[in-house]
């Protein structure tokens, strides 16, 4: 994204909508489908799961998905080494017919947070065998230009711990990022609980926002998405229109110049 | 075989998913962490001790 106006490009694939949404606890499917359209969302996650002979729900789950017409981005949560995440990229392409994996390799189970070495490991296995890798990391520098020397070529920091809805746990981290990075697309995703806190990371310049519990469980998941939706927008718009700078000291903003009872005043 | 254990007949990794009541079902397979493509399930032969993944679309975030 060299261009602030233009269109976010993802693995050459333009994408009008910032607003990437994910499938999972929704109160039943029909909300999920009326969710998705009130997001806006062009890219849904999806992911595999474990299903008994006899059931039909993952294919009724499919179909569904399927007739919103939407991109998916099957993820590999749950994975734990880069080898089981690896596998699991490779069923999803078989799967849901697209080389884009979301990558995730969880190292802690309180945090969530990624193996940040098996995550590298794993990218570059994966760009290496064709796909197009979005890796699930940290705000960390040093692992963002090694997930780039992998050849990822688009990264997902996260704003806080998988369904926290904290917001932005480490503005430093994430300004840094944004700016050691002007022309790869970041994503954050993870840990986004309100809309003025995505509002707040595409303020900070951030391409897209990925988020799913914050939506999923809200009382009203389609009002909810709604709510994103335009947060993202106005978020993505005051980053293009350029923010003030915030200073420490009034100023006034009616012109001083010509004001009544002005006699002796300097 | 999806982390429980059992006992099969079936000599390969195709007639294992008829036996189970995979057979028109959409779904990716692995067996020991390493993926079978679907139209290589047929030479997939099975061996006491593998393990084997069966897994279909569902929701995720």
């Amino acid at each position: 994204m060299t261009n602030e106006t233009a269109s976010l490009l993802l693995y050459d694939i333009p994408v009008a909508s910032r607003f990437l949404l994910g499938t999972a606890r929704y109160p039943s499917p029909a909300i999920l489908a009326e969710a998705i359209r009130a997001a806006g969302a062009e890219i849904v996650t999806v992911s595999l799961r474990r299903e008994a002979g006899a059931s039909r729900a993952g294919e009724s789950f499919w179909s569904l998905i399927r007739e919103l017409g939407v991109r998916v981005l099957p993820n590999t949560a749950g994975c734990r080494t880069a080898k089981e995440a690896i596998a699991t990229a490779q069923m999803a392409r078989e799967l849901f017919a697209t080389d884009w994996i979301k990558l995730e390799v969880i190292g802690e189970e309180d945090t969530l947070q990624p193996d940040v070495f098996g995550l590298v490991d794993a990218a570059r296995a994966l760009a290496d065998d064709g796909f197009s890798v979005f890796p699930y990391t940290t705000e960390d520098l040093v692992v963002a230009e090694r997930l780039l020397d992998a050849g990822c070529r688009v990264l997902m920091p996260w704003a806080a711990p998988i369904g926290s809805g904290r917001g932005i746990n480490n503005l430093f981290g994430l300004r840094a990022l944004r700016a050691h990075f002007p022309d790869v697309p970041l994503i954050v995703d993870a840990g986004l609980g309100a809309p003025s806190q995505a509002a707040a990371v595409m303020e900070l310049g951030f391409d897209a926002a990925l988020l799913n519990t914050a939506v999923s469980r809200a009382r009203d998941p389609v009002e909810m998405a709604r709510a994103f939706a335009l947060a993202i927008d106005a978020g993505r718009a005051a980053h293009v229109a350029g923010l003030m700078t915030p200073r420490d000291m009034a100023e006034p903003s009616t012109p001083v110049l010509g004001r009544a009872f002005d006699e002796g005043r300097k | 075989m999806n982390g429980e254990s059992i006992e099969i007949e079936a000599p390969t990794l195709e007639k294992l998913l008829d036996e189970l009541g995979y057979g028109d079902k959409t779904v990716a397979t692995a067996v020991n962490q390493n993926f079978v493509r679907n139209k290589d399930r047929g030479e997939t032969l099975l061996v006491e001790e593998d393990m084997v993944e069966i897994v279909t679309p569902r929701q995720g975030g």
